[in-house]
């Protein structure tokens, strides 16, 4: 009966497979041909900017010149700039210290929110989540507002006195990690959250009955069964840190500058788009490494989760 | 001699044991002695607080009144991982994240012993109950029965003085269920060890155990061996609790009578004074049926049968007595082909004396 009940919705089910894949094709692969095939054209004061155009009126002929045309030249300037370098450097130095401070406020919090009452516990998930009904540049502005020299910090630590005059915030490798930490930190929480809501109580239990005091318990059980978590929340914060432009843009110095910054500037001040996608696929070679790990994770992570 | 010692202290004493959750008392005034090498069934409905008194004794509850003796010393300010007891949970709690012989060592490697004993110790507890062919495997790669199994061994490899077993065959289906009783009575007698065991299931209960605590609302009901508990219940409550029983209600006439709804009983000698309201428990199959007119032994009373459930072994007999009392009875099929009897039949009831039992509360 199965079968023929697998047979007569057939085409439904090829749909329902085909349809992530198309979802892939038209969101990601083709966009990414693009940024590609523009990554190996060059610059040219023209509309589209770059230069070689495909024309397919050509024929064979045509399809041989353009492919002629293509060239690695954008990847050997970019690896040949100090400036591009270094922005990939500070990307990733600001990505590994802001998961890093991520992480440490981060599985404080989601520990405390898994081990509250049960009751509590979705009132926290969502004061988690809450900043997100705020659109993302007015929150950064407001850190903007606080930060700056006569912001609300400054006011309040004077008052306190524990300053006695204003810091420069504002401007700073300090407000980059601040609007990174506060920006990210609910993609740090909510996967280590969920990792730790799930251990159940009585795995802590049998390891304090096997003669485990509790502050190892939690680093021989709670750590080990929380690591999903932890790995799937540092890649979620990781990843579009190192791509990150908006933040350091509004609240770092003009000494600092990140990948996403660089490759911003290409594209819109220098009109350089074949540079820009250069820089663009170089990141994304970066963070492939990340992303596949992470991809894993989650493999790895729902093969268990449905056995738990 | 030894063994006369070790009869005279109890390994495990409960004094007056009470703990209370939001002021509803769970464990309410348990005094209970478990001797060493004993099999101890705590058997009760879920909610009489047998869960919690075992957990007590684990650590994961902090009595609110009372004492916990084990050895004669009081264990209640002793944190859970320096208690020499080690539980089996219900839900078996295996780790996870390691290996069955990960499970298996865990407990082991907390005692920081030499690596060359945890392994030897893992080894032959593994042996024991049969799971080295898993030993690299993960739990979510094992059978229920399996898993059962490696939560036993990793209890068992840490030599506890007394085994606490938390309703360890609920996750097991019926046939498994069977084999493991036996195996696990096996295993207690095998290793000479004290287990403590909580079940909801009195047949469980009686077959594994040594003596049964029957519990109810928080305290203990009977304290007995399973022949004590089934044949001579203390209460209204452990008869009907325990097995089948029909309990009728009346007051005693004499010495050795108690007058029913179903006329008067014979019963043994009863410490009720005359007067006195009682209950009689009979157990269905301690009645025997004969046909109107045949040789009876003990009083016998007339009805007739009301319906017939077959069973195999046996059949269960619903008689409406000429009172119209209800009795069950249950009759054994000892020979084939005499269950000619129908709904309907006119039957007679025999009643022994030794087959009442007088309960007075």
């Amino acid at each position: 009966m199965s079968a023929r009940i697998t047979h007569r919705s057939g085409w439904a089910r090829r749909l329902v497979v085909l349809a992530p894949y198309l979802w892939m094709a038209v969101f990601f692969a083709i966009p990414f041909l693009i940024v590609l095939r523009m990554s190996v054209s060059q610059n040219a004061i023209a509309s589209p900017p770059y230069i070689p155009v495909f024309d397919p009126s050509a024929g064979f002929e045509g399809i041989k010149a353009f492919v002629g045309a293509l060239s690695f030249g954008n990847f050997r300037n970019v690896f040949s700039d100090q400036i591009y370098i270094y922005a990939y450097l500070k990307s990733l130095e600001v990505a590994l210290l802001s998961t890093t401070l991520l992480l440490l406020i981060g599985f404080p919090i989601a520990y405390g929110m898994a081990r509250s009452p049960r009751a509590l516990q979705p009132l926290l998930v969502m004061a988690v989540i809450l900043p997100f009904w705020t659109a993302f540049l007015i929150r950064i502005y407001a850190w903007v507002n606080i930060l700056q020299r006569e912001g609300l910090l400054n006011d309040a630590l004077l008052a306190l006195k524990l300053i006695n005059e204003p810091v420069a915030w504002l401007a700073s490798d300090t407000a980059i990690y601040i609007g990174i930490v506060y920006s990210y930190l609910p993609f740090m929480v909510l996967p280590i959250y969920s990792a730790l809501e799930r251990l159940d109580e009585s795995l802590l239990e049998a390891a304090a009955d096997l003669g485990c005091p509790r502050w190892k318990a939690f680093w021989l059980v709670t750590l080990p069964l929380a690591l999903p978590g932890v790995v799937a929340g540092a890649l979620l914060c990781f990843i579009p840190v190192v791509g990150e432009f908006v933040i350091p843009d509004l609240l770092g110095g003009s000494a600092t500058m990140m990948i996403g910054q660089a490759l911003w500037v290409d594209f819109f001040s220098n009109l350089d788009w074949p540079a820009a996608s250069a820089l663009a696929i170089i990141l994304l070679a970066l963070l492939l490494v990340p992303i596949v790990l992470y991809q894993h994770m989650q493999a790895r992570t729902l093969e268990r989760g449905s056995r738990w | 001699m030894p063994e006369n010692a070790a009869a005279a202290t109890p390994l495990v004493s409960f004094d007056g044991l009470v703990k209370r959750f939001a002021g509803v008392p769970a464990v309410d005034g348990v005094s209970l002695d478990i001797r060493k090498g004993e099999f101890f069934a705590l058997l009760g409905p879920s909610g009489c607080g047998k869960t919690t008194l075992l957990r007590m004794l684990a650590g994961f509850e902090i009595p609110d009144e009372g004492r916990i003796l084990l050895d004669g010393e009081d264990i209640v300010p002793v944190p859970p991982y320096r208690r020499p007891v080690n539980m089996m949970f219900q839900s078996y709690a295996l780790f996870p994240h390691l290996s069955v012989a990960g499970n298996v060592a865990f407990g082991l490697k907390q005692e920081n012993l030499p690596r060359a004993e945890i392994e030897a110790r893992v080894a032959e507890i593994m042996a024991l109950v049969r799971i080295e062919p898993f030993a690299g495997r993960k739990p979510h790669q094992l059978s229920g029965g399996q898993r059962q199994r490696v939560a036993l061994a990793r209890a068992l490899v840490k030599r506890p003085k007394v085994f606490l077993l938390d309703e360890p065959l609920a996750a097991l289906d019926k046939k498994l269920r069977a084999q493991t009783q036996f195996e696990l009575k096996e295993l207690q007698r095998r290793l000479g060890l004290t287990f403590i065991i909580v079940t909801h299931d009195q047949e469980e209960a009686m077959i594994m155990a040594d003596r049964i605590g029957v519990m109810d609302h928080g305290r203990l009901a009977q304290v007995g061996t399973p022949a004590d508990i089934y044949e001579r219940p203390s209460s209204r409550w452990v008869a009907e609790f325990i097995g089948e029983v029909n309990m009728l209600d009346g007051v005693v006439s004499s010495a050795g009578a108690v007058d029913t709804a179903a006329g008067r009983l014979p019963v043994a000698a009863t410490m009720a004074a005359p007067g006195a309201r009682v209950s009689v428990a009979i157990r269905p199959e301690k009645i025997r049926l004969a046909r109107e007119g045949e040789p009876q032994s003990g009083i016998g009373l007339p009805g007739q049968i009301a319906s017939i459930a077959y069973r195999g072994d046996m059949s269960f007999y619903a008689v409406t007595l000429d009172s119209g009392v209800e009795l069950k009875v249950a009759v054994p099929h000892v020979a084939r082909g005499m269950t000619e009897a129908k709904a309907g039949s006119r039957v007679v009831a025999c009643v022994a004396n030794d087959a009442c039992v007088v309960l007075t509360q």
